[in-house]
């Protein structure tokens, strides 16, 4: 309850909490406001916004309705960057766990190995994956999730080393307790918050990457979604740049409104760093 | 020299990540659809099977993966990256080309964000929770949601069309031969966005880390002594505060150098910059997987050499580290 009343203390955290439900709401309502297909034609092309009451904000290059678009978007990017972050923090948490627990030659393994994905640019690797699997919404986002699971192991890890070694660890240990036991009920639980709160940095970055592959025209050409609009927007950039700017605007605000809340959250749940 | 060896020590260990990155990216290309073969047969305008056949057998990719995989490590020993079948030139020759753009791109919006976000975060330090420290902390947040991308575009839009102070994109204007000191004012003047562009993003976090720093160490008991020994506010921050507060920011530098490089993928593509990234783009779009292979094997080294720079750039603001290696 503390934590919650510290949170709402906070206007940046407010204001971006406000933010992200709007652009829930949009992702929710594009189906009851636009139900039509965002990406069939819908009237003349390159119509700038406000020329036409049916399209507050203008028509694309092939005469699709912008508005409908950054709608459908967002359920694209909120999609993408919601599964996405669940599975870099799952694969996270659980090679942190693993490697923090265990330590010795299997924390050895696993951090080359998160090492490995550390060295590699993320967005390099990101392309190497799209070139092998193609670029459906499916395998998008499981790539985006791949690239992104080495910070969140790193922070787990750090959990657990401190927390392996904690009296209530120990006592869990006198009472026969098995690994998978101390893992998953004791430590896990006390070693999760600040992996939680870092999920906001990871969703962020994930709603960026795709809408950068998005751009470059390697990601589902089939979903109308904010970087395949701003990619389409770059033909007709000398004269209709709103094209492009909308959905850029779009993007800027979720990526800001998810930071604003994880950085709440951590301020609500950390009150000591607070003061910083 | 102890600064030295204990870099020297970092770096050897990053060679079995070099090692496992390799491996780990060869066998997941095998999954790729198509090969060299394939390609070169589509640049040729189709062939016969035996053809194919011939060239898979010239090209050792009728081996088993394993040996493939021998091959390839054995001839990386000698700095032969392969061939690419699309550029018609060896990996190596085709890389080597767009290096110098690449680097020169990063090490501009490097220094673009280092200094700025310095600055920045000294002056919201100074003044911390008023007007300025809340303005310089709002757009540092804005910056960090900021697709690059799409600024990229923005920027064009604002300064290439409508003010058209600064070109658009490409690296030199090819329209004139210029030598000497002309070139170089005209290629700088061709980085100007790329390279704001790219630096935005580590602007912004820069700048956050800056100012985190800079209030921690302000609280220290030596910034205390300083003062108490009447020292003016200017020379304890310069002097004394600086120098500490750095540390964080520059091990970030070497964290980040392949986010640096990754998002030089987009920023070159958007600006048409002849360099690594966007040639990391083309393969894909191309299919050229051998020089694919090639670039993440340079960016590794890439972001290894950084991290060693950095190393040695560490030891040089902190003394304390020689004196416990």
């Amino acid at each position: 309850m503390d934590a919650l009343k510290r949170y709402f203390r906070s206007p940046a955290a407010v204001i971006g909490l406000i933010l992200l439900l709007v652009v829930i709401a949009m992702a929710l309502s594009a189906g009851m406001l636009y139900p039509r297909d965002p990406l069939a034609l819908a009237g003349r092309p390159l119509l700038w916004p406000f020329a036409n009451p049916r399209f507050p904000l203008g028509t694309d290059n092939s005469g699709r309705d912008i508005a409908a678009q950054i709608f459908y978007g967002a359920r694209i990017s909120l999609l993408i960057g919601g599964v996405a972050t669940l599975i870099a923090v799952a694969i996270g948490v659980w090679v942190g766990a693993l490697a923090g627990y265990y330590g010795g030659w299997i924390d050895n393994i696993l951090m080359r190995i998160t090492d490995a994905f550390q060295t590699l640019p993320n967005f390099v690797l990101l392309l190497v994956l799209v070139a092998v699997f193609g670029s459906t919404l499916t395998t998008v986002t499981v790539a985006v999730g791949i690239v992104s699971w080495p910070a969140p192991a790193r922070l787990t890890r750090a959990e657990f080393l401190s927390l392996r070694n904690r009296e209530f660890v120990q006592a869990g240990k006198t009472l026969g307790m098995g690994d998978a036991q101390l893992i998953l009920r004791e430590i896990l639980p006390n070693a999760l918050p600040p992996v939680i709160v870092y999920a906001s940095v990871v969703m962020a970055v994930a709603i960026l990457l795709e809408s950068a592959l998005a751009f470059l025209h390697l990601s589902d050409a089939n979903v109308a979604s904010w970087g395949n609009l701003i990619g389409l927007g770059r033909d007709v950039l000398r004269v209709q740049w709103y094209v492009s700017a909308i959905p850029g605007v779009a993007i800027l605000v979720t990526v800001l409104a998810v930071s604003l809340v994880g950085q709440g959250l951590n301020d609500a749940l950390n009150p000591r760093l607070k003061q910083r | 020299m102890r600064i030295l060896s204990l870099a020297e020590r970092r770096l050897a260990a990053s060679i079995p990540t070099l090692i496992l990155i390799l491996i780990g990216v060869f066998l997941l290309l095998q999954f790729a659809p198509g090969d060299t073969v394939d390609a070169m047969m589509a640049q040729m305008g189709g062939g016969d099977a035996a053809t194919a056949r011939e060239l898979r057998h010239f090209y050792g990719l009728d081996l088993s993966i394993p040996a493939q995989l021998a091959n390839y490590l054995w001839h990386l020993v000698r700095l032969d990256l392969g061939f690419s079948a699309i550029y018609g030139k060896p990996v190596a020759a085709v890389i080597l080309e767009r290096l110098p753009a690449t680097l020169l791109l990063m090490t501009a919006s490097l220094s673009f964000a280092f200094f700025f976000g310095l600055v920045f975060g000294v002056i919201a330090a100074r003044g911390v929770n008023k007007w300025p420290d809340t303005l310089i902390s709002t757009i540092g947040l804005i910056f960090y949601a900021t697709p690059s991308f799409w600024f990229g575009l923005m920027a064009i839009v604002v300064f290439s069309i409508y003010l058209q102070w600064l070109p658009a994109g490409g690296f030199e204007d090819i329209g004139e031969v210029r030598t000497g000191i002309w070139r170089v004012v005209d290629i700088a003047r061709h980085l100007v966005l790329p390279a704001l562009t790219l630096g935005l993003i580590f602007l912004a976090i820069y700048l956050r880390i800056m100012r985190a720093s800079m209030l921690e160490v302000l609280n220290l008991d030596f910034v205390r002594t300083a003062r108490a020994k009447g020292l003016d506010e200017t020379r304890i921050v310069t002097r004394h505060v600086l120098r500490n507060a750095l540390l964080p920011v520059v091990t970030l530098i070497g964290l980040q150098a392949g986010t640096m490089l990754g998002g030089s993928v987009v920023v070159e593509t958007v600006f048409s910059l002849p360099g690594l990234g966007r040639l990391a783009y083309e393969s894909v779009v191309q299919r050229d997987l051998n020089t694919l292979l090639g670039i993440v094997f340079v960016s590794a080294l890439l972001v290894i050499s950084v991290n060693f720079i950095v190393d040695l750039l560490y030891a040089q603001l902190d003394p304390r580290i020689t004196a416990e290696g």
